[in-house]
């Protein structure tokens, strides 16, 4: 064999061993969730074993589980929900009606994401109490909404600033007004945007932690909460304690998988190119 | 064919939409859930206000200032801070140089292994939290501890005996992904040619990656370095749920700080006061990650 040939395989070996070692403590949950109690807790530590769904089973016909992860997917979907109802107009605007104000404004948008939540948790701590908003769930998913509206504009400004605006002209021609332009000609076009920013706002939305945390506790809290309720360790069951996690990040690493790409363009608002 | 930037490209006044009515809602949004906060938190930094015992508000001036810089908790907190910031931008970064350079060639399974390599991204940073410290680290029952013992070492408490290099371990296994993705981003953009010019100057394969890699990549490392600053910034959920800021002091950064503060002693003043201090200490940051934004903007499309 070639040497440039040889040290082609020992970089592939090398690539494959790093997926091992960065995917290993997740795939070290999931086998775990799939033990029964027993072969869990074995010494040493059991590679080769029965796949059992029981865990799985028991986990998830806990009842506040299902709330919990009701709880995330209400959170998760509803705040998705308010953000795109909110950015397609407003990335609309800016992409196919900018004004000298446009990069300015756009700008202003990201920037608020830049903004550490620490900063404004204690107002708005303040401020869900006296509304009596706490341990509610759609004042978290508003709550999520505002946090990955930036991230939303972006996204989806990035893609229609890159349609030809002959389209639009064409069906104002045809009459179209400004709600007919946007529903009929713009979002037909626009799937994988949507999408793709769908996908990212219900990711982070998903495995947010910080505000729901400080703003929910039994009724309205979603998995993340739940989970971090495991964090001492003391008579805890393993197995079951993997397989709740296994299920609360199971679905949303799937998106992360089919979003990678959307998922850090949409977190760099176009500073890498 | 070129086409004029969108921001840039002229338009008949006559067929503008009113923008402020699409663009209107998603501002007011922002202005009254994040602007309007950060307002009441600086106005809170300057009362007294204490949840448990709400009738003795008022205002105070610097007071509340004055009390958290000369608290030596406040900073060691800003301490422990700078040094996880600090620590898992030097692992993720050159981390991530490493896997993007391996992860630049074609090989079979590429796509495979590439997502195997980014999954930690997208696992919840609580249950990340609990894999590391229940299942890898607990001294009992952590594959770390049994490994050891397999070994015929003594099992190692990872939290209690090194705790911060624990938490910059779990944080920099969650960010790897996110450096390695901007870099093979901008890795995509060097072209072959280069690479090609370098190896018949006789270039070796540490001499193409110092001097022809690295130059090409300063300016995605710099904002790779200053996007992760700003969300290393908020770490929160992986000290809440792995060592709830100790042993002692020695995990204690500042959100955790501001959170222990306002939620567990009721102090909203002084907790507002560390909380504008935080807020400062990302926008010095934010203001060169925006100029960035701004100038790629400018350049129109991409």
């Amino acid at each position: 064999m070639s040497r440039a040939r040889r040290a082609r395989w020992e970089l592939t070996l090398l690539a494959y061993l790093a997926a091992l070692v960065m995917f290993f403590p997740i795939l070290w949950l999931f086998l775990t969730g799939l033990k029964s109690e027993g072969d869990a807790i074995a010494i040493p530590p059991k590679l080769l074993f029965t796949p059992t769904l029981e865990s799985v089973r028991e986990a998830l016909a806990r009842s506040d589980y299902a709330r919990h992860f009701l709880n995330s997917v209400v959170s998760a979907l509803g705040s998705t929900a308010l953000a795109l109802a909110l950015a397609i107009p407003a990335a609309y605007s800016m992409a196919f009606y900018p004004t000298k104000r446009t990069k300015d404004t756009l700008l202003w948008i990201i920037s608020t994401k830049m903004m550490p939540p620490v900063g404004v948790i204690i107002p708005v701590y303040l401020i869900f109490r006296d509304l009596r908003w706490l341990d509610n769930v759609w004042a978290l998913a508003l709550m999520y909404a505002v946090m990955n509206l930036p991230v939303v504009v972006w996204t989806l400004y990035a893609y229609f600033r890159e349609i030809p605006h002959e389209i639009m002209e064409a069906a104002r021609v045809d009459g179209a007004g400004t709600s007919q332009e946007l529903t009929r000609v713009l979002l037909p076009v626009s799937g994988p945007a949507v999408a793709s920013a769908a996908l990212l706002s219900v990711i982070l939305a998903w495995n947010e932690a910080f505000w729901s945390l400080n703003l929910t506790s039994a009724q309205a809290s979603p998995l993340s909460v739940y989970v971090a309720s495991f964090k001492t360790a003391e008579g805890l069951f393993w197995a079951k304690m993997s397989a709740a996690s296994m299920i609360a990040v199971l679905p949303v690493m799937v998106m992360g998988w089919l979003a990678q790409r959307q998922l850090v363009r949409g977190l760099t608002f176009g500073a890498v190119k | 064919m070129t086409r004029t930037s969108a921001l840039t490209r002229p338009r008949p006044r006559s067929a503008r939409p009113n923008t402020l009515w699409l663009l209107g809602p998603a501002m007011l949004l922002l202005i009254v859930w994040t602007q309007i906060p950060f307002i009441l938190t600086v106005y809170h930094s300057f009362r007294r206000f204490n949840l448990l015992n709400p009738e003795r508000q008022g205002f105070v001036g610097l007071g509340n200032f004055g009390s958290l810089l000369t608290d030596p908790i406040f900073w060691t907190s800003v301490q422990n801070t700078l040094v996880l910031v600090g620590s898992v931008l030097l692992v993720t970064v050159v981390a991530g140089l490493f896997l993007a350079v391996l992860f630049y060639q074609d090989f079979p399974g590429r796509a495979l292994a590439r997502t195997l390599v980014i999954s930690p991204f997208f696992v919840m940073p609580v249950v990340s939290a609990l894999i590391w410290k229940n299942m890898l680290m607990h001294p009992v029952y952590g594959l770390f501890a049994r490994v050891a013992e397999g070994l015929g070492q003594r099992p190692v408490d990872w939290l209690a005996a090194y705790p911060m290099p624990s938490i910059v371990l779990m944080v920099s296994w969650q960010w790897i992904p996110f450096a390695l993705l901007l870099i093979l981003t901008g890795l995509q953009s060097l072209s072959k040619e280069q690479l090609e010019a370098a190896k018949i100057d006789g270039a070796n394969a540490w001499q193409e990656f110092r001097y022809v890699i690295v130059p090409h990549l300063a300016q995605t490392l710099g904002v790779v370095v200053m996007l992760e600053t700003i969300f290393l910034l908020t770490v929160f959920a992986e000290i809440y749920a792995s060592t709830s800021g100790g042993p002692g002091l020695a995990t204690t950064t500042l959100p955790y700080l501001i959170y222990l503060k306002a939620f567990g002693e009721y102090r909203i003043g002084v907790a507002a006061a560390g909380a504008v201090f935080a807020v400062v200490l990302a926008n010095v940051v934010a203001v060169f990650v925006l100029r960035t934004i701004g100038r790629n903007l400018q350049g129109g499309r991409t």
